[in-house]
């Protein structure tokens, strides 16, 4: 499979690695104490790297070829992708849902509160990829400043909290409503526009936001946040640290059944398929009598509720809040959530989440790497699985072979 | 109004840089439609890879306009060669894919550079050598611009004018208006577009080492994050100017640096990023096509 040509075409690209990274990776100096470190180990692990990468593509790529080939010329059919089997077939997914569904359900009598915790978290984060799925996976909008419809929900809930005593069940709602208006604020001028504007000035909104939760100090209390925020209550009963725990974790578990059945109702929707025909055309969508700029809205909006939600419930988990949890990072998650999983696909982005929050906590050493792992997570999902771990099925109507000829003969 | 003039002349030394950054988006989105989000890591690598030669060879014992030459070749040439292969990488299997997945293609590369940066480097800022000395001729002027920000202003206009002059009037240069306009008619007129996309991309990125060199230089200390707000308002500045054109890239720039060096003079310094911002949300309200920029009618 691989020729003698191609190794040699791996060893030039090595070699154009080695030039690339040399300053960067092998020298580090230390311009004060004028020292030059020499890392020639670097180098080689470097040269390594790029050429096992550029063989691994390569077979990647002739494989597939091949592949579509011999689909072509009828020797094989065109294998059913596994994780819509996993969605397609009942005899399939019924027991892994009911194992999975158990587990959830159990997770925190079994294990300890620490597991619990992290659990939350990643479900906290579930919530966050299914809503900001919305924006980017249905609707096609890259919204890049999602964290800050979260900061507005968690600022939302702190600051009631400390001003009027408002608790956690009050304010939930109202935390999404904030964040919905701001969308709608932020999204009117913008939407109207070509869709790689809103990226930058959503980008740009969410560092607005945490720069003025940062230096509003009377408003916001600057960059030392705002503590003491209470947990949610239970009927008015005094819970322990370790029971509140346990009762945000049940919270959240129905939280994310909610999340997936609202978004997949509205997936099946008149707007959700009006989403979907914008964004695969917009002006094809626009000729069908489509108004782009509310529709357009009103995913933005309600992506914007979802992170409000989500916002609330991590003010009241971690009873405290401060610019620093509100940054780019953030908003880089959720999005890296969503294109692992899959755009549009509900399952998919539920297993990203997971893994994605999952990992960097049970594998220490790898959350060093974290940032790194995730970018060029997205730029290898986009150049060689585009439709992520587990791809949306689309709804198709396959026009049924009896009356195939008919058609075919006009 | 001497802080005025201080001001002023600040203003423009900021605009300089900006339209140094500005021009990269502005070619490669005017070439392929694209919003290039590594480009600010670029400028990044291109300050990194100075400060690196810089102390090397002042470690060896290079004298001062050695050092000055050859550490703004060495940044310029690793630069370029970076924007090169994030092109061949990300951005060149994506060509007719659907809109979206260039732009997180970039979003990714972006943030793959920067942590590449952090971990291979260091996440401490690093104090930047200061290349260009103080000159003698300068003094009487001393008291509203220093010499870095007239070096800065006499090398970004002159890098202007070779770029002007290598789009108007060169081949090459004809080649790449003829690949913006109309990418399909470039190719079948015989112009190989990928080279192209990829010379656009060089250019581009030099421009933005020599503006990461001048600006390190000037302000006298890097890290891995600079590249992320000085990517976001070069941008704005583009759009500013109408994006994917390149006088109004330069116009937009001097707007902006003007804008954030009253309005952080005279208002408040906690919120100049805001201002940028706030400035771009103003602009796609009330005139999307930028100042120079032409309205776009999308058609079938």
């Amino acid at each position: 499979m691989i020729s003698f040509k191609d190794i040699q075409k791996g060893l030039l690209v090595s070699l154009w690695f080695v030039f690339l990274t040399f300053p960067l990776m092998v020298i580090k100096v230390n311009p004060i104490e004028r020292v030059i470190t020499w890392r020639w180990q670097n180098m080689g692990w470097v040269a390594l790297g790029s050429f096992c990468y550029y063989l691994a593509t390569k077979i990647y790529k002739a494989r597939k070829l091949a592949r579509q080939q011999q689909i072509k010329l009828g020797l094989i059919k065109e294998r059913v992708d596994w994780g819509q089997r996993l969605l397609s077939e009942r005899k399939i997914y019924l027991p892994v849902l009911i194992v999975v569904g158990l587990g959830f359900l159990i997770f925190p009598l079994v294990l300890s509160t620490y597991q619990t915790n992290i659990m939350v978290t990643a479900l906290m984060y579930v919530v966050l990829g299914l809503g900001l799925n919305i924006v980017v996976g249905v609707a096609g909008l890259l919204d890049l400043g999602y964290v800050a419809f979260y900061a507005v929900g968690a600022y939302s809930y702190a600051l009631l909290n400390m001003h009027y005593g408002l608790g956690f069940w009050t304010v939930l709602p109202i935390g999404g409503l904030l964040a919905a208006s701001f969308g709608i604020l932020l999204g009117f001028p913008v939407l109207r526009l070509r869709g790689d504007y809103l990226a930058i000035v959503t980008l740009g909104f969410g560092e607005i936001i945490r720069l003025i939760l940062e230096n509003w100090n009377s408003f916001s209390h600057g960059p030392s946040g705002i503590s003491n925020i209470p947990r949610p209550g239970f009927l008015g009963l005094h819970l322990s640290l370790g029971h509140s725990i346990t009762y945000m974790y049940y919270l959240m578990i129905l939280m994310v059944l909610f999340t997936i059945f609202v978004v997949n109702r509205l997936q099946n929707s008149r707007i959700g398929r009006a989403w979907f025909a914008l964004r695969e055309d917009e002006i094809a969508c626009q000729a069908m009598g489509i108004d782009k700029t509310r529709t357009k809205l009103t995913a933005f909006a309600l992506g914007a509720t979802w992170a409000g939600m989500v916002g609330v419930i991590f003010a009241a988990k971690t009873t405290f809040v401060n610019p620093a949890s509100f940054t780019f990072l953030e908003s880089a998650i959720i999005l890296c959530i969503v294109v692992l999983g899959g755009m549009g696909s509900i399952i998919g982005v539920i297993v990203a989440a997971l893994i994605l929050i999952l990992m960097p906590e049970y594998l220490r050493a790898f959350s060093d790497y974290r940032m790194l792992v995730f970018g060029a997570v997205l730029v290898i999902m986009m150049v060689f699985r585009p439709q992520g771990i587990i791809a949306n099925v689309r709804r198709t109507y396959k026009i049924p072979d009896a009356i195939k000829p008919k058609l075919s003969r006009k | 109004m001497d802080y005025f003039v201080e001001l002023f002349f600040s203003g423009l030394t900021r605009g300089s840089i900006y339209a140094l950054i500005a021009l990269g988006y502005t070619m490669v989105y005017g070439i392929i439609g694209l919003i290039n989000f590594a480009h600010g890591e670029i400028y990044m690598i291109g300050a990194f890879t100075a400060l690196i030669t810089s102390t090397v060879l002042s470690i060896f014992g290079f004298p001062l306009p050695a050092i000055v030459i050859l550490t703004l070749l060495a940044s310029a040439i690793w630069a370029s060669a970076y924007g090169f292969t994030v092109e061949k990488l990300a951005y060149q299997p994506l060509r007719n894919a659907p809109r979206l997945s260039p732009l997180i293609s970039a979003i990714g590369m972006s943030m793959f550079l920067q942590n590449y940066v952090l971990l291979a480097q260091t996440s401490d800022f690093l104090p930047f050598p200061a290349l260009i000395p103080d000159f003698d001729f300068m003094e009487p002027y001393a008291g509203f611009i220093g010499s870095s920000d007239m070096v800065i202003l006499v090398t970004t206009t002159v890098v202007m004018l070779l770029l002007t002059w290598l789009i108007k009037f060169t081949r090459t240069g004809k080649a790449m208006r003829a690949t913006a306009q109309d990418r399909k008619m470039a190719m079948l007129v015989g112009i190989n577009v990928d080279n192209i996309i990829s010379i656009t991309f060089v250019i581009g990125s030099a421009l933005a080492a020599i503006g990461g060199l001048l600006i390190a230089s000037h302000i006298g200390q890097i890290n891995f994050y600079i590249g992320f707000i000085a990517g976001i308002k070069a941008f704005t500045a583009a759009v500013l100017g109408g994006i994917g054109s390149i006088p109004g890239a330069v116009l937009g720039s001097f707007i902006l640096g003007l804008t954030e060096s009253f309005a952080t003079g005279y208002v408040s310094s906690d919120y100049e990023d805001v201002f940028a911002f706030s400035l771009l949300v103003l602009i796609l309200i009330f005139r999307p096509a930028g100042i120079l920029g032409k309205a776009s009618i999308e058609k079938v």
